[in-house]
């Protein structure tokens, strides 16, 4: 559980990125924190685990404060994966990245060997394993990156931007697997501009402008509020805009889902 | 790092601002020359002085103060190396001499001056300037446009350098754990993306240049021309004055050392 209590932020250039923000994300919560750049939404989340310190205020990580811990420390729970993958990348092949971690966190040989096959199969790079990450491509690096965070199962996972430069077919396997960790009980926090995407996914939406809280609540109560979402510089997802504009129809105006619009409009075409 | 918060220049507008950059860079040239000719204390004491009104007038105290701090540990250790081996050297036995702290002494005032005089410069002149002046003064366009561009990307790197930092420590990287070899080898997983994501840039900007018509032409225009003024040759005398001075003093006037000069009154 991460508590943030009345968190203010500012960075060394003076910049105020966080303006009195506070929320709470229980265990098992899937949250996706939006907004336009510049709204405070890495800042906010890199003080999930410890890479920032609020000048004012507090962030607690199940109870115990974020300044009294290490960020090594803190990151056996809390898993960070970075929006570039380019920023960690560095050993000589798949293996060993994914690794590393591990390796800093001092696991036994047999348990890293054994948590680096799993996290490999995990995300379908068993067949790089030898590779070196430099030579793959943009998508794969990205989940070689992942790999290398999952490896160690944290039990929070924060993904910065996770579908950023990926094609639709990595989307999709993205929002499959982030199912598939929400399974498995693991809390997730993902920060991203992508409409259609959290709308696919649904989750708790966590909207964001210059460094405070403007809304929080399920995705199709937000992201369906017209005003709201244009304040954030966000526009709501394609389906609701279609049901918007065709209001004097009778269509709710509060759908998100593609699958529930499908019946929606298959009730009214039937039925008319 | 915040040796280079002293070299980081800021957009205002003062007299020393305004001087050409190519004079300001001469007056460096000779206060360099003029604290290498001397050994003593007493002529780099003097030295010490001179750029300070430059400091005053540009305004620039509080950055060229933050330098100056941010070299300090590194004038300790050349105190303390020049003291310590010229002890062990020359007189290991008997107890360290007056001579030997003042010399020790010179010779981080000597390394002080410089810093101070380097960051007055770079503080005072914008690199676009910077640029212009070696363009000016006949240096290829290739090498200007090198140059400007490395000062330029400075920031960006650092930057950079922070986010992997954030990155590779919330992968448990700790970098203060471990003996010093142990230290030095948990910077590899920094620098290693911050390499190779620079090759990276260079290579989008390389790209990128070419596509905007990079050395299409050979002889390339200004929109900007620098033109010395009557300060600039003010400045240029007085550097002029200051280094004919020091080479007759350097050659013809023995310089008493501080210690006996205090002994005798």
């Amino acid at each position: 559980m991460i508590e943030v209590k009345d968190v203010y932020f500012s960075y060394p250039n003076g910049v105020e990125a966080l303006k009195g923000v506070s929320i709470t994300i229980r265990n098992g919560d899937f949250v996706a924190v939006m907004g336009q750049n510049g709204a405070g939404k890495t800042t906010l989340v890199k003080h999930f685990n410890g890479l920032l310190k609020p000048k004012k205020g507090e962030v607690l990580v199940d109870g115990v404060s974020t300044r009294d811990v290490s960020v090594a420390n803190l990151a056996r729970k809390v898993g960070f994966v970075f929006q570039n993958p380019d920023h960690q990348l560095f050993c000589e092949t798949v293996e060993d990245e994914v690794a590393f971690a591990l390796k800093n966190f001092g696991y036994a040989r047999n348990v890293i060997s054994r948590r680096v096959n799993w996290a490999l199969n995990l995300l379908g790079l068993t067949q790089y394993r030898k590779t070196s990450p430099f030579m793959l491509s943009g998508g794969e690096r990205k989940r070689v990156a992942l790999a290398s965070v999952l490896a160690w199962n944290p039990k929070i996972v924060i993904l910065d931007e996770p579908t950023i430069g990926q094609d639709y077919q990595q989307k999709e396997k993205l929002r499959q697997f982030i199912t598939q960790l929400r399974a498995q009980k693991k809390t997730v926090v993902i920060v991203t501009h992508d409409m259609e995407f959290v709308a696919e996914c649904n989750p708790r939406v966590v909207l964001m402008t210059e460094g405070k809280i403007m809304a929080d609540g399920r995705a199709e109560k937000i992201l369906t509020d017209y005003e709201l979402v244009t304040k954030a510089s966000l526009v709501p997802p394609q389906v609701t805009q279609i049901f918007m504009k065709l209001s004097d129809l009778g269509l709710p105006s509060d759908v998100i889902d593609v699958h529930e619009a499908r019946k929606i409009l298959l009730d009214l075409l039937v039925g008319s | 790092m915040s040796v280079f918060d002293g070299l980081k220049f800021r957009r205002v507008s003062s007299p020393v601002h305004d001087l050409d950059p190519r004079v300001k860079f001469f007056f460096v040239c000779v206060l360099f020359v003029v604290a290498v000719m001397f050994m003593q204390l007493l002529p780099l004491i003097l030295l010490f002085f001179v750029p300070i009104p430059l400091v005053v007038v540009a305004g620039v105290k509080r950055e060229w103060i933050r330098s100056l701090k941010g070299a300090s540990m590194l004038a300790f250790f050349i105190f303390f190396f020049n003291f310590i081996f010229n002890y062990i050297y020359n007189e290991y036995p008997r107890i360290p001499s007056a001579s030997l702290i003042e010399y020790s002494v010179a010779m981080t005032l000597r390394f002080v001056v410089m810093v101070e005089t380097f960051s007055v410069f770079f503080l005072t002149t914008s690199p676009d300037l910077l640029g212009l002046a070696l363009e000016q003064s006949r240096v290829p366009y290739e090498f200007c446009f090198a140059f400007t561009t490395a000062v330029r990307f400075v920031p960006v790197l650092a930057e950079e350098a922070q986010t992997i930092m954030d990155a590779q420590k919330s992968r448990g990287l700790e970098l203060e754990r471990g003996n010093f070899l142990k230290r030095i080898r948990n910077y590899i997983p920094i620098l290693i993306p911050l390499i190779v994501s620079a090759i990276r840039r260079s290579l989008e900007l390389a790209e990128a240049m070419e596509s905007r018509a990079w050395g299409a032409t050979k002889k390339r225009t200004n929109l900007y021309v620098l033109k010395l003024r009557r300060t600039d040759y003010a400045l240029a005398f007085i550097s002029i004055l200051m280094l004919v001075f020091a080479v007759m003093v350097w050659r013809f006037i023995p310089i008493p050392a501080l210690n006996t000069l205090l002994s005798f009154s």
